[in-house]
């Protein structure tokens, strides 16, 4: 909650205006039953027109106010609110662009995206309608409450039933609700996740022929949420009707002890009618005090999940006197253990005692869940070890900024985006103040200008989202150019060529070689072809170091890389080629 | 703003806004008309209540204190007896308020699931190509900030709106009866107000459809870099990422500020004309009542202002729905917009059936699940059907396609598979292999020439049954939320656990699914994210294989497999293989060198075609890419 105001930033004026502008109205408005009591009472009763005039002039001028009061009111609310929630995403938005990637596996992107739209639409209108009543109810309420008390104390105590009838009876149903609210919100979210599963799993869907399968299954969550809503929202019934026993209540209390009082002379008729019209603003204040619980309770809920992404710190934080520079390319793996669960005991990788030269190109091949990505993932710090440690450069890499660090240590991960936009700014994520030509360099390198020559507007060719305009072997050569327009003095590959033809695959390392000699290269590889001509080749298996070797050595004395080789050996062909 | 009004006159002459609206309340009616219907008449009743409470005051002071005050009785029977009658009358009051409040509840929130469920539904029947062009944060954005809007209108903008011209109504007749020349002054303010809150909301509608929009964008745009959130961390991009939200962002804001702006002045607005008005009538009532013209007396002006406020006190209150209401029209634009898209057409009229063959060779259709499958082809003009036995037979016959009419992609595709014969495409990504496969399970639909399937036009078959008969294996591999049980299933409903366990043993996906945490019964969420990318493709190959179709589609899908497995997969596949006709994709030279037939594609053609050993023969293209000699130019 606090969190979630303190975003308010700039908009801090706006609502203080917004606040203090709806008082002026709601003064304003209480003016107004004096003002036309004394038109009935001075003026119509006793036919003096001249009164009549003046006070009806008067009510002009009031309303000429109130209406300026209450629009500006309006307005500054709109400007509050909107600005709340804007300032809000930003700073969701800005959080998650801290998470470290163990931070970016907790949360789903469909419940982020919910988080950032669904729910902070819920608190931005709580909070617009909070401040326009926040004043208006409870001035009403205080000045209507006294006003009855001036009139008749005893009565006022009828009143006083009433009032805490209704904040028992609503009380209690807000209690209830809330909690309702929450598990709605959790129903949602798997409502959503089905939804983005099937957008994106269309085909999939539809070669199956499951479209009335996923029908059914939809429909199924969607009455589970129907239902909790229902049961949220029925309690909410509840309000209207207490409300409205309350006012009744007051109707035939001060009806019949009021004509009693008045016939025994304690009270006048005018009394009366008074005591009436302020019983009313008195009850309507309480039922906006009303709507606004439920209103907060039904954003308690979205608040509580929007503090949940502010709330989480990156489980990453640079050093206090963070190294701002790489000195090479040298990589040492120092007995590391690590587990992407820690205290699971399920390690990812066992005892990995490792040390790379600058400059070295080394070769990393083993099964599916070998632990391959894992290794490489630790070399720029997209996780932290679980015990040893890893340096880059001779410096263990928890102690540089991490700027510094990926910006020396480039990988081209294995699940690899390219965002919406032409392919020179997808290009410049590597650099952003690369020249034209070093990006065109960079692709040569990557054997990408060939494909890129042919598109319509080359360079300028704009990407659709995720990439779905290029095929896979042309987003992963896009994906390698990007990654050395930083100039690293550490280029990871990760599984980057499964979708690249042998040979292109061979003239982009052969690229490496002569253009980025100085640069150490780590080539992640599922084909042999694509590391046999490394310095090193390290095969992993089940987490472990299995050899460490030069092709040659392997093929005579490791086991799991010989039969690898001869599982490859019949023809290296890969027919998916630039044409 | 008066929709049961508005409801009666043609379309054509209302706003959009409106119409919207109308359509949604149309929407509702189609499945709670009855329930509908008792909360119309409950409202009534509970409208009637609160005028008769709000009156009694007037009447206990006319009717029993001032008497009481002349004659100095002390007689409160008679107000006894009529409290009773009223505590009667509010009492129902009561009732029927929590009723229809009630009732409304399930209305709006039933209403609110068959919206979801009818987008749904639409939604999948939806043609490859609507997901292709839009962005899937948009589609989201219908189901979860568009639907919202609807809550709000139809749980309390819709009874608070009817009960407003129920209460409106009621007061209307009372000052016409009272005095029809003041009334006058009432109804020109009602015009007035009305006017103000038709242009307001005109106006900020604008802005709220507008708002709607961004949001639709700031979703786009969040799930995309969410997305890839990764790769922003890796290049350290986080920076330039928070600037380009920044600018959808102020957007949005804009537009949210602007669109409440206007909504937010209504109320003010319209309260004070109500007490501008109340002014006018006090004193135009005082000039005709000293005046005594047009049979105005003090007494009645009186009475009248109190009347004149409950006339306009109901506008008051319906200007405050209506953000929620132009709010909603705006989302229900979007939400009809997503219901309205044609569906994936399907004329097709062939279906496939279980069939049992006699002696002589007839195929006649069974009703139980048989391994013999036949197409069921009625000839409208004679009256008969024909049974053609399903075997896999595809012909291609000169086939033009393109993603758009314009911009043909694949350029007189000639070919044809016999049935249990194996098709590797070969050639650049980007040649057009992904495409052709996406023709024959209709994905797309042909610009020109034919394609046949065991002699049958594919237009004429039924999608689902074309589909059905194809097994497809596609290049993305998606997985769906629940276990790997479930996934597997998803390739047929009806198998049996055995059934899956076997099929995950040919995919060779058992032996990793057994050393998941929970086995077969491990959670899989988020398209699968807890597995390997080889994994899922096991994965993939299981569910296809526990499909059992007479014909197979293989795009990629051995490429991230790690090669110990493959060389495993790769025998589970030529077992998957044996006797189905086949289209292959091909990375993998052991694929192509045992296929009938190699197709190599260059720029949506086929430019060589043939056995592995007659290609290599002929020393073109595919000898280049066999010996690897290809040099990019």
């Amino acid at each position: 909650m606090k969190k979630v105001l303190q975003q308010l930033g700039k908009y801090k004026r706006d609502t203080f205006l917004c606040i203090g502008l709806t008082a002026l109205e709601v003064i304003m408005e209480i003016l107004m039953p004096f003002v036309t009591a004394i038109i009935i009472d001075r003026g119509l009763e006793v036919s003096n027109l001249s009164v009549v005039y003046r006070y009806g002039a008067l009510m002009v001028a009031i309303a000429f106010l109130s209406l300026i009061f209450g629009a500006l009111a309006g307005k500054n609310a709109a400007s509050a609110a909107s600005g709340m929630s804007a300032n809000l995403r930003e700073a969701i938005y800005a959080n998650i662009q801290t998470f470290s990637f163990s931070n970016i596996d907790k949360f789903s992107v469909p419940g982020l995206v919910t988080r950032m739209t669904t729910d902070i639409t819920n608190v931005q209108n709580a909070y617009m309608m909070i401040i326009r009543v926040a004043v208006r109810a409870p001035l009403n309420l205080v000045f209507s409450y006294a006003m009855c008390l001036i009139i008749s104390p005893r009565l006022s105590l009828m009143f006083l039933i009433a009032v805490v009838f209704l904040v028992a009876v609503i009380g209690s149903i807000m209690v209830v609700t809330l909690k309702i609210f929450r598990q709605v919100f959790q129903r949602y979210d798997d409502l959503n996740a089905s939804v983005q599963e099937n957008v994106t799993a269309i085909r999939v869907v539809k070669a199956f022929v499951r479209e009335d399968y996923e029908n059914k299954k939809f429909s199924k969550a969607s009455k589970m949420l129907y239902d909790l809503s229902v049961k949220a929202e029925g309690l909410l019934a509840f309000n209207n009707p207490a409300m409205m026993v309350a006012v009744y209540f007051c109707i035939i209390s001060v009806s019949w002890l009021g004509a009693q009082f008045i016939v025994g002379g304690s009270l006048t008729t005018g009394d009366l009618t008074s005591l009436f019209s302020y019983i009313m603003s008195l009850l309507m204040s309480l039922m906006m005090l009303s709507m606004v619980v439920v209103m907060i309770s039904m954003s308690m809920a979205s608040i509580r999940r929007i503090s949940e992404v502010l709330n989480e710190k990156a489980d990453l934080t640079d050093p206090e006197n963070p190294v701002a520079d790489v000195a090479d390319g040298s990589i040492d793996f120092n007995h590391v253990n690590f587990s992407y669960k820690k205290g699971s005991g399920k390690n990812a990788l066992t005892d990995i005692d490792l040390h790379i030269k600058s400059g070295e190109t080394i070769g990393v091949i083993g099964g599916t869940g070998s632990g391959k990505s894992s290794l490489v993932n630790l070399i720029c710090r997209l996780y932290d070890v679980d015990s040893g440690s890893v340096c880059v450069g001779g410096t263990d890499v928890r102690k540089y900024d991490t700027e510094v660090l990926r910006n020396q240590v480039s990988v081209v991960l294995q699940k690899n985006t390219l965002f919406s936009g032409t392919i020179l700014e997808n290009l410049r994520w590597g650099n952003p103040d690369a020249t034209d030509e070093e990006c065109v360099e960079a692709c040569r390198a990557a054997c990408a200008d060939e494909f890129i020559d042919r598109m319509p507007d080359g360079y300028r060719t704009r990407i659709e989202r995720g990439g779905s305009n290029v095929s896979g072997g042309q987003k992963q050569r896009l994906c390698i150019a990007r990654a050395l327009l930083k100039k690293p003095k550490v280029l990871i590959l990760d599984d980057s060529t499964s979708a690249v033809d042998t040979s292109t695959d061979a003239s982009i390392r052969a690229a490496f070689a002569k253009k980025i000699p100085g640069t150490t290269k780590i080539i992640i590889a599922q084909r042999v072809s694509s590391v046999e001509s490394a310095d090193r080749i390290l095969v992993l298996d089940d987490g472990r170091i299995d050899a460490f070797d030069t092709h040659e050595n392997l093929l005579k004395t490791n086991a799991i890389y010989q039969d690898i080789y001869n599982s490859q050996l019949e023809g290296s062909g890969d027919f998916d080629q630039p044409a | 703003m008066n929709e049961k009004a508005n409801a009666k006159k043609p379309e054509g002459r209302m706003n959009t806004a409106t119409r919207l609206i109308n359509r949604v309340i149309r929407y509702m009616l189609h499945y709670y008309k009855i329930p509908f219907l008792i909360v119309l008449a409950c409202i009534l009743v509970t409208a009637i209540a609160t005028v008769v409470g709000a009156t009694f005051p007037q009447k206990l002071v006319d009717d029993y204190i001032t008497p009481m005050l002349q004659n100095g009785s002390r007689d409160f029977s008679g107000l006894a007896s009529d409290l009773v009658q009223l505590v009667c009358i509010m009492a129902l009051g009561v009732i029927t308020a929590f009723s229809y409040n009630r009732i409304m509840v399930n209305v709006s929130q039933g209403t609110m699931r068959r919206l979801r469920d009818d987008l749904f539904s639409r939604m999948e029947s939806l043609p490859i190509k609507y997901f292709d062009t839009h962005a899937h944060g948009d589609i989201m954005s219908v189901y979860t900030n568009d639907v919202d809007t609807l809550r709000q209108l139809l749980s309390q903008s819709i009874p608070q709106i009817i009960n407003s011209v129920i209460t409106m109504a009621a007061t209307l007749v009372t000052m016409i009866i009272l005095n029809p020349a003041l009334t006058v002054i009432s109804i020109l303010t009602a015009v007035v107000m009305l006017l103000v809150t038709s242009n307001f909301s005109k106006l900020s509608g604008k802005y709220f459809i507008r708002q709607q929009i961004d949001l639709g964008a700031v979703d786009g745009f969040i799930e995309e870099m969410l997305d890839g959130q990764k790769v922003v961390k890796v290049f350290c991009h986080e920076e330039a990422a928070k600037r380009d939200f920044h600018e959808v962002n102020e957007r949005l804001r804009d537009s949210t500020n602007k669109a409440n702006r206007y909504a937010n002045l209504l109320m003010p607005i319209n309260a004070n004309i109500g007490w501008i008005s109340y002014a006018l009538v006090a004193i135009v009532g005082a000039v005709l009542g000293i005046n005594g013209l047009a049979g105005v007396t003090i007494g009645t002006v009186v009475t009248f202002v109190g009347l004149n406020k409950s006339f306009t006190n109901p506008i008051t209150q319906v200007s405050q729905q209506i953000n929620f209401v132009v709010n909603a029209a705006a989302g229900a634009q979007r939400v009809f917009d997503l219901m309205d898209q044609t569906p994936e057409a399907d004329d097709g009229y062939v279906e496939l059936v279980n069939a049992v063959e006699d002696e002589n060779g007839n195929l006649t259709e069974s009703p139980v699940r048989t391994n013999l499958w036949a197409w069921k082809h009625p000839h409208k003009a004679e009256g008969t059907v024909t049974y053609t036995r399903q075997e896999g037979g595809v012909v291609f016959d000169d086939v033009d396609f393109g993603y758009d009419e314009n911009k043909i992609v694949l350029h007189n595709i000639s070919l044809y598979a016999k049935p249990g014969q194996k098709i590797a495409f070969v050639g650049a990504t980007g040649a057009g292999k992904t495409t052709i496969t996406n023709l024959i399970n209709r994905f797309y639909d042909i610009a020109d020439g034919k394609i046949r399937y065991d002699g049958i036009n594919i237009n004429k078959i039924k999608k689902p049954d074309l589909r059905r008969s194809l097994g497809m294996v596609l290049q993305d591999t998606h997985l769906f939320t629940g276990t790997v049980m479930d996934n597997i299933h998803y390739g047929k409903l009806d198998a049996t656990d055995e059934e899956c366990i076997k099929a995950a043993k040919l995919a060779n996906a058992d032996g990793f699914i057994r050393r998941l945490p929970e086995g077969y019964d491990t959670m899989l969420t988020g398209d699968g994210a807890n597995l390997s990318q080889g994994q899922r493709q096991l994965l993939a190959i299981a569910r296809a294989a526990v499909a059992d179709p007479p014909a197979l589609i293989l795009d990629e899908a051995t490429s991230s497999i790690d090669t110990r497995t493959e060389k495993l997969v790769q025998a589970g596949m030529d077992a998957l293989m044996k006797g189905r006709t086949t289209f292959v994709i091909a990375h993998r030279l052991s694929t192509v060198k045992n296929s009938n037939c190699i197709m190599v594609m260059e720029q949506g053609r086929i430019i060589e075609r043939g056995t592995h050993d007659e290609l290599i023969a002929a020393k073109g293209k595919y000898y280049q890419l066999y010996t690897g000699n290809f040099v990019s130019a």
